[in-house]
């Protein structure tokens, strides 16, 4: 229900959303430039009789003294018959040029307030801002639930792509846009009539002044009484008219005063409702309150943003959505049920049911919630689910569990659960691991246990399938992969080889931008010549010629280094190892890019330990690189022979000399001292204890042998630290790359 | 331009007691260019020392905007049976609002002023915008405002 009511409001309203944030971007800094003109005296320093005296020996036919909440003073006028309006220094009544009220805020303001069109005009963005208060709530909602609760929203969200944009920006902007938005709704309400109006915060008009010979204006004791920074308005009797009034108007109530005796004749204090209506206009405007209008601005300038990330991610889930070829639950031979909140699993579920299909299986998909009681003729249920917030069902499986009590087992079918998650979540993949639980305390038999899918990772789907296919022994060649990468291309600038002597061939490949053809173009028109956006950590998807399976480097640059650059060891019989090692300067090869952020380290002057060896030194290096602000960082390594694979040996030194890199300790298994990387952490282990109690963060790059055994040799030094790498993962403080 | 016109025949019957002879008066107010929301405007006629008699049109429904109408607010009291009946739409900046209505004669050549008072939203407000007596030789004399009226006459 949250998801519709913010999709719909959404979808319909985005662009006169867009139109009513960048106004009031622009509108936002109003108040800024109406305060940075004015003069505010201090309170105390001017009340407004000596103010109104001021004015009236500058300007003998003035008829109206107005302060604004920035604090400008305007006066109005009649000079020779002819009106004039001028700002005015309160201290002193002298003008300080013409007051013009500039042609493009008002122009700007109406195209907020009323899209140019009036009355009919403010309606539609009234109904917007009403829009804008359901899509803030819903967003929340749906914020705290996928973050697993409203504390955890506080940490914030990893991921990439537009996703992670719009959660971001709406997580740090969503009470301001609230605010802005029930501001809006509550002033248009009430100008519209749907809330009552305070009503007239003004005494009627006196029947009886004194009538008597008026006194000059600086002597008269209710405007002594009214200190200058709580005007809001004076305006003058008549010239020649013995029964006006002077009409004072302040932020606590307004009067009208006897020129004659100085004294109020009417007065009344602004009403409760009046305050509130005050304080409202204030709040959505900013007017008085520049910092908030400041910060009104910069929340709205995310609108525009998460409208257009929020189109893309609907529009992405649609095409995901939707499966052809779907046979009935009842003539079924293969069932698959799917459980997704927003349809990302779908874009799997349907490439499963292709290939089941292909291999010759009758294959009905259905919604997890729609599980029938019986399937007579299966023989494969396979249940692909994500799992929704902390730990629950998603939507199209919250009744999924109910259903499946009545669910009659046949002899004969098997099932396999293939959960779909976030590791960087606490319960990942919790409600894949119930339902694999409950199918099976069901009485039905496994056919593949619980398996999970880490953020929608095309490889991890295949490998399942390919243990699919094998238990099955049908031809199954998943490939499904949400986001189709835009490729495109690069050049080779140079390569440095290193370890050919110690048989572990690894080379730094530096790659520029190669200026392509049109059809490699990314989707989103990326500019010919140019990198798209990368950081050291993230990963390149690099595919051989005439093979479609990708393989994936770590990148040892970002794309503000203008070069792309990766350290790579040729393997024995790797396919894309090989393919790059064959490449001479100038040729060129085609890429996708494919981002990494959580394996980088967190911001903050927190030591960093980097370890690593071989090739796995490559993203440490852009991180080493990229560490301008000089933090702590030290660098763990190990090779074979210093004489042959010492990888990135200039540059560590320069980094050492320019104390980006703060220590470097080296291992080289192939030489008289011997030893690997984990023995020169193991020596080190005083140090490394020490500052991982300091709050240091761990990252790991390298193979999968020697990550175990680092892990098991920092699990040693933390013992006596009561704590252990898995803990530390859990804090974020210990991350793998690891191949 | 296609000018914006209301054409009413209203016998001020409620402010000024009925006489044998009316007269049919058409009013003519332009507005000058002067950028912003429709103006408000109240057009009343006062005694020769200005002391408020009767309303006769109030342009702008809001009721509680016509505090910025100051003359007539003043003069008036702002009481809803002094304009009752009397009130239509705002006037767009640079149109002609037209009006016509019976006055009594005794009105005329008396010693009687029209006061037009003009405001516009978040601009200035303008007391007396226009002065003029209400007499025969006055008729068909085009005069300007000093706020946003252009150009105001009246005819018989």
């Amino acid at each position: 229900m949250w998801r519709k009511l913010h999709l719909y409001p959404g979808l319909l309203a985005a662009p006169l959303l867009i139109v009513l944030a960048v106004t009031g971007v622009i509108l936002s800094l109003s108040p800024v430039l109406e305060r940075s003109n004015a003069v505010i005296p201090a309170d105390g320093q001017i009340n407004v009789a000596q103010l109104a005296q001021n004015v009236v020996t500058q300007y003998p036919g003035v008829e109206e003294i107005k302060r604004t909440p920035s604090g400008a003073v305007i006066v109005y006028y009649i000079r020779d018959g002819s009106p004039g309006a001028d700002l005015v220094n309160p201290e002193t009544g002298e003008s300080m040029g013409p007051y013009e009220p500039s042609v493009f805020f008002r122009w700007v303001q109406d195209l907020h307030r009323s899209f140019l069109l009036d009355d009919a005009g403010r309606v539609l963005a009234g109904v917007l801002a009403a829009m804008m208060v359901l899509m803030c709530i819903s967003g929340a909602v749906m914020l705290a639930r996928r973050a697993g609760g409203w504390l955890p929203l506080l940490r914030g969200f990893k991921g990439s792509g537009d996703g992670r944009v719009h959660s971001e920006l709406a997580r740090f902007a969503v009470i301001v846009l609230l605010l802005s938005a029930l501001t809006g709704s509550y002033m248009s309400a009430m100008r519209f009539g749907l809330l009552p109006d305070p009503g007239n915060s003004e005494p009627s008009f006196p029947m009886e002044v004194s009538g008597g010979e008026s006194s000059p204006v600086g002597s008269l004791e209710a405007l002594k009484n009214t200190d200058f920074n709580n005007l809001q308005e004076l305006v003058f009797p008549f010239p020649g008219d013995p029964r006006d009034v002077f009409s004072l108007s302040t932020r606590q109530g307004a009067g009208f005063i006897d020129q004659a005796t100085g004294q109020f004749v009417e007065y009344k204090s602004a009403s409760t409702g009046n305050q509130l209506v005050d304080w409202i206009v204030r709040l959505h405007t900013g007017e008085g309150l520049w910092w908030l209008g400041l910060l009104l601005g910069l929340a709205a300038l995310t609108v525009p943003v998460l409208s257009v990330t929020g189109v893309r991610i609907w529009w992405s889930r649609r095409v995901s959505s939707g499966i052809r070829g779907n046979v009935s639950a009842t003539d079924a031979d293969a069932v698959i049920l799917v459980g997704s909140e927003n349809n990302a699993t779908r874009g799997f579920a349907k490439d499963l049911h292709a290939q089941l299909s292909r291999a010759g299986r009758c294959v009905h998909s259905a919604d997890m919630n729609e599980l029938a009681e019986d399937y007579p003729k299966a023989s494969l249920l396979f249940v692909l689910t994500s799992t929704y917030g902390d730990g629950a069902a998603p939507a199209s499986a919250n009744r999924f569990m109910e259903r499946l009590r009545h669910f009659r087992k046949a002899g004969g079918l098997r099932f396999a659960v293939l959960g779909f998650g976030d590791r960087q979540f606490p319960r990942f993949c919790q409600f894949a691991k119930d339902v694999d639980v409950a199918l099976s305390s069901h009485g039905l038999e496994r056919l593949q246990s619980l398996a999970c899918v880490d953020r929608k990772s095309p490889d991890q789907f295949s490998q399942w399938g390919s243990r699919i296919a094998e238990v099955t022994g049908l031809n199954l060649r998943l490939s499904h992969n949400p986001a189709p990468p835009s490729l495109f291309e690069l050049e080779l600038v140079d390569r440095a080889d290193f370890g050919v002597k110690v048989k572990a061939p690894t080379s730094i490949f530096r790659f520029r931008p190669g200026v392509g053809k049109k059809s490699l173009v990314g989707r989103f028109g990326k500019k010919h010549g140019q990198l798209p956006e990368f950081e050291a950590g993230d990963l390149i998807g690099i595919c051989a010629p005439e093979n479609a399976k990708p393989r994936y480097y770590s990148l040892a640059s970002s794309s503000a280094d203008g070069l792309l650059e990766i350290c790579v060891r040729r393997l024995p019989g790797g396919l894309c190892s090989g393919f790059l090692h064959s490449l001479q300067p100038g040729e060129r090869i085609q890429g996708f890019i494919h981002p990494n952020p959580e394996f980088r380290p967190a911001p903050g002057s927190q030591p960093v330990i980097l370890i690593g060896a071989g090739a796995g030194i490559g993203p440490l290096a852009g991180f080493i690189r990229k560490n301008d602000a000089r933090h702590p960082m030290y660098l763990y390594w190990g090779g074979r022979n210093p004489e042959s694979d010492f990888l990135y040996r200039p540059e560590l030194g320069s980094y050492l000399e320019d104390q980006r890199l703060t220590g470097l300790s080296t291992a080289f298994s192939r030489t008289q001292e011997g030893g690997y990387v984990q023995d020169k952490i193991n020596e080190d282990a005083p140090n490394v204890r020490r500052m991982i109690e300091m709050g240091a963060q761990i990252l790991v790059c390298g193979g999968s042998n020697m990550a175990a055994e680092v892990r098991e040799v920092i699990n040693n030094i933390l013992e006596p630290l009561k704590t252990d790498v898995e803990k530390l993962k859990q804090e974020g403080r210990y991350l793998e790359d690891v191949y | 331009m296609k000018k914006y016109l209301v054409v009413l025949g209203l016998a001020m019957a409620l402010v000024f007691s009925a006489s044998a002879s009316a007269r049919e008066v058409t009013f003519s107010t332009q507005l000058t260019d002067y950028r912003g929301d429709g103006a408000y405007l109240a057009m009343y006629l006062t005694d020769s020392n200005g002391v408020y008699q009767g309303t006769l049109w109030i342009a702008g429904q809001k009721s509680k905007y016509y505090k910025h109408l100051r003359g007539w607010a003043r003069g008036s009291g702002m009481s809803r049976a002094e304009y009752d009946g009397l009130t239509g739409a705002s006037i767009t900046s640079g149109r002609t609002l037209k009006m016509t209505m019976n006055l009594d004669d005794s009105l005329i050549d008396n010693g009687y002023q029209i006061h037009v008072d003009t405001s516009v939203e978040d601009m200035r407000d303008n007391r007396s915008d226009v002065v003029v007596p209400l007499t025969t030789e006055g008729a068909g004399k085009p005069v300007s405002g000093r706020g946003y009226v252009k150009s105001f006459s009246y005819h018989f």
